[in-house]
């Protein structure tokens, strides 16, 4: 695992999150998730403040972090894809939508692409299993996505961040 | 209290509110089979996940079945504790269990001494009708602990103790499901961790998951070895609990036979750890004057309170955890690494034989002295102090591999001259023990006065955090104990937050002290055995002639031959350490 050195503010970030509640030991998971919120994801460094905060061990930390799985310890990509796992979504070809993306990204599920401008998660029913197979990126829904849309999506997502990019500069 | 009735096995019981089945049935004589669930009651520590579904029983009008542990008993409840419905479900959940686990009872360090093994037995299990995929992990060894995941049934005992109790906080379960394993944060080994191998982990396993490294192969060839001198120390502890493991009642002393039996085994010399402790009070209770006076005469720069410094895990404890404070705790060394370095100097001068070949062998009812030897600063030119160190247990392995018939050995005494040891040195071996060994000589120091009395009631017990004064002649002395790094830390804030009025304060990592070490006889969560330890402690010393360690004639000539005085060049040379901050060390 690669080290990360916290900035000061970040380090001040989360002391300040803890402290929102109390630096209380049972409200580790609340801790945590508001964190990953503000940071993106949970590396090592990160529990490691969050334990001596809460005054716990760093074990139960990550014990935590790694039951659930809407924690991560890798950084999301700049447009997060996830794909529905629920039931209705499986049954309809889900799984092979996921190949697929596993497929032209190269990644697995859970890691991000070199770039930084993907990563992949699995996550179960979003409530619109009408429109099974669903996939999300970043806050967009996709319907009905077929493994031969895949690469439409990546594409609008690798064009609209070049686009981006054009205007900033 | 309120009280509530019910029947259990037909029997009519009444209990308080709040009670759980399992101890319901207890009153009565029932013994429910338990498999996670612990309770070591006189040290209030419980581990209670609800997780084996062992104890599972009927209870009238019940749906479904109750776990005995974790269910509290109600008023005009009717529980049947083996009825066929609870018996198939119970066998059905060891065959699940069994699913997953290893069939390697034959050569496991555990057989025996396995809870699951025995539990397997007596439910009676023949045949596992559950094939399927199996977990594997990889093993993990450190220096003093090795940790077979493959084994582990998720019980929690550990990460009950390495939490709860010593607050420690290197183990916790990770994972989910089926991938889900007790494990260091960031799935890293044991060495790379926090950990302090207090070994209280490997003492509640009910597998062979938590083990202690095996060192007693080495012994055994260093004896094979002509060109070697063998001696061995035994520490104070292993003498009161030794006997359990050739069936001997609980609180058995059995100094004698294991003098006999070491002789047996082949040791060329065999020595007292005792001896060395009766050095450390030397050591530390001069140490302790010297800072108390200095204190007392408004020196600014002398720190109080002093503590002991004679557990490797507590060491290694406040290395990791409390470094701003490492210059709080006596520098004296160990009695175990103090033995290893006057037998290696004083001793082989006498024997006329070099370091090399001299091999000091310790018994210990510790894993993390396995550690401790290894330690860079108990090491000339790479040879250390102590070359190994077995636990009680392991003695216990090495005397019945070596077909000794224990109980038949007759009573021998220590070889001298680093075996006589005076009652003093005897108690270490208990939480309350070194200190009250310290007032011993430190008072007779101190007032030049002899004490009026031996046995300080008032530091003995088994409470968790202990205090009292002891009037030093019109100067009262404030003494604190823990025993269980999670008083010792409690201590330690007190300490921070400038909140600690203590002169001194010991502290022992294991609950009960040594006697209740990781590696002595397993206790099998029978807490009642660690006071019949300890009461056989306090009786080895007052059947002692020498009770105070500064009249122990062996030690006043090992000062008068060879170390000068107490806290003399050569006794801070061979006798004293220090102390590092370790918190930079942990990385993933």
């Amino acid at each position: 695992m690669p080290e990360i050195k916290l900035s000061e503010n970040t380090i001040q970030l989360i002391k300040n999150i803890c402290a929102e509640f109390e630096n209380k030991e049972n409200e580790l998971i609340n801790v945590l998730h508001r964190v990953q919120g503000k940071l993106g994801y949970l590396p090592a460094e990160v529990q490691e403040v969050i334990a001596k905060e809460l005054n716990i061990g760093v074990a139960r930390v990550y014990g935590v972090v790694t039951f659930y799985s809407f924690f991560t310890m890798i950084p999301q990509g700049e447009s997060p894809i996830s794909i529905c796992m629920g039931t209705a979504c499986y049954v309809r070809g889900a799984e092979q939508v996921l190949a697929e993306f596993k497929r032209q990204l190269n990644v697995d599920v859970g890691e991000s692409t070199n770039d930084g401008k993907f990563s992949i998660n699995c996550l179960r029913c979003v409530g619109a299993c009408g429109l099974a197979p669903v996939v999300t990126v970043g806050g967009k829904v996709f319907g009905r996505v077929a493994p031969s849309q895949v690469k439409e999506i990546i594409a609008e997502y690798t064009q609209s961040n070049s686009a981006d990019e054009a205007k900033s500069a | 209290m309120d009280t509530i009735n019910l029947t259990i096995d037909n029997k009519t019981i009444v209990v308080n509110k709040g009670t759980s089945i399992l101890e319901a049935a207890a009153e009565v004589g029932i013994e429910i089979p338990t498999l996670c669930h612990m309770k070591l009651h006189d040290l209030n520590i419980e581990n209670k996940p609800g997780g084996c579904r062992i104890c599972v029983v009927e209870v009238e009008g019940r749906r479904n079945l109750a776990p005995a542990c974790c269910t509290d008993a109600h008023d005009g409840m009717e529980i049947s504790t083996h009825s066929l419905r609870v018996v198939n479900a119970r066998r059905t959940v060891m065959e699940l269990i069994l699913s997953d686990h290893p069939f390697e009872c034959l050569i496991c360090a555990k057989s025996g001494n396995c809870d699951l093994q025995d539990m397997a037995h007596q439910l009676g299990i023949r045949e596992v009708h559950y094939k399927g995929e199996q977990s594997h992990y990889r093993a993990d060894t450190s220096p003093a602990i090795i940790r077979e995941i493959d084994k582990c049934i998720m019980c929690r005992r550990c990460e009950t103790m390495c939490n709860d109790v010593q607050t420690v906080g290197v183990l916790s379960a990770i994972n989910r499901g089926f991938n889900s394993v007790v494990s260091p944060a960031f799935e890293m080994n044991l060495d790379h961790s926090e950990c302090t191998y207090c070994g209280q982990c490997v003492a509640v396993c009910p597998t062979g998951a938590l083990t202690e490294v095996d060192e007693t192969g080495k012994v055994i060839r260093a004896l094979a070895d002509s060109t070697k001198t063998v001696v061995v120390q035994t520490a104070p502890a292993v003498r009161a609990a030794l006997g359990e493991e050739f069936g001997l009642e609980p609180g058995t002393l059995v100094t004698g036979k294991l003098v006999a039996a070491l002789r047996r085994l082949g040791f060329n010399y065999v020595f007292d750890t005792d001896f060395a402790a009766d050095l450390t009070i030397m050591e530390e209770g001069t140490e302790l004057l010297n800072r108390l006076n200095r204190f007392l005469s408004g020196d600014k720069d002398v720190k109080l309170p002093i503590l002991t410094s004679c557990c490797p895990a507590w060491v290694k404890f406040f290395e990791h955890q409390f470094p701003d404070m490492k210059d709080i705790p006596s520098t004296a060394r160990s009695p175990m690494q103090m033995f290893g370095a006057i037998a290696k100097t004083y001793f082989a001068e006498k024997l006329a034989v070099k370091r090399e070949d001299l091999v000091v062998v310790s018994i210990m009812p510790c894993v993390a002295k396995k550690y401790e030897r290894g330690r860079d600063e108990f090491k000339v030119n790479g040879n250390p102090d102590v070359d190994h160190v077995i636990t009680t247990r392991e003695l216990a392995a090495l005397i019945k591999l070596s077909n000794i018939d224990f109980n038949a050995l007759p009573n021998e005494e220590f070889d001298n001259p680093l075996g006589e040891s005076s009652g003093a040195g005897v108690i270490f071996g208990t939480t309350g023990g070194v200190i009250e060994a310290a007032v011993r000589t430190a008072y007779e120091i101190q007032t030049k006065k002899e004490l009026p009395r031996l046995d300080f009631d008032e530091l003995r017990g088994m409470e968790g955090i202990r205090e009292a004064t002891i009037d030093f002649d019109g100067l009262p002395i404030k003494i604190g104990i823990a025993h269980g790094l999670g008083n010792a830390r409690k201590l330690l804030e007190d300490i921070q937050a400038g909140k600690s009025e203590f002169h001194a304060i010991e502290i022992m990592s294991c609950p009960g002290g040594c006697i209740g070490g990781g590696g002595q006889p397993y206790h099998h969560g029978d807490a009642s055995i660690l006071k019949k330890r300890q009461m056989a402690i306090y009786r080895e010393d007052s059947n002692k002639a020498i009770r105070k360690s500064h009249e122990n004639p062996y030690i006043i000539n090992l000062y008068k031959e060879f170390l000068g005085e107490p806290m003399s060049e050569k006794a801070h040379h061979l006798l004293h350490t220090q102390y590092f901050d370790r918190t930079e060390k942990v990385k993933i």
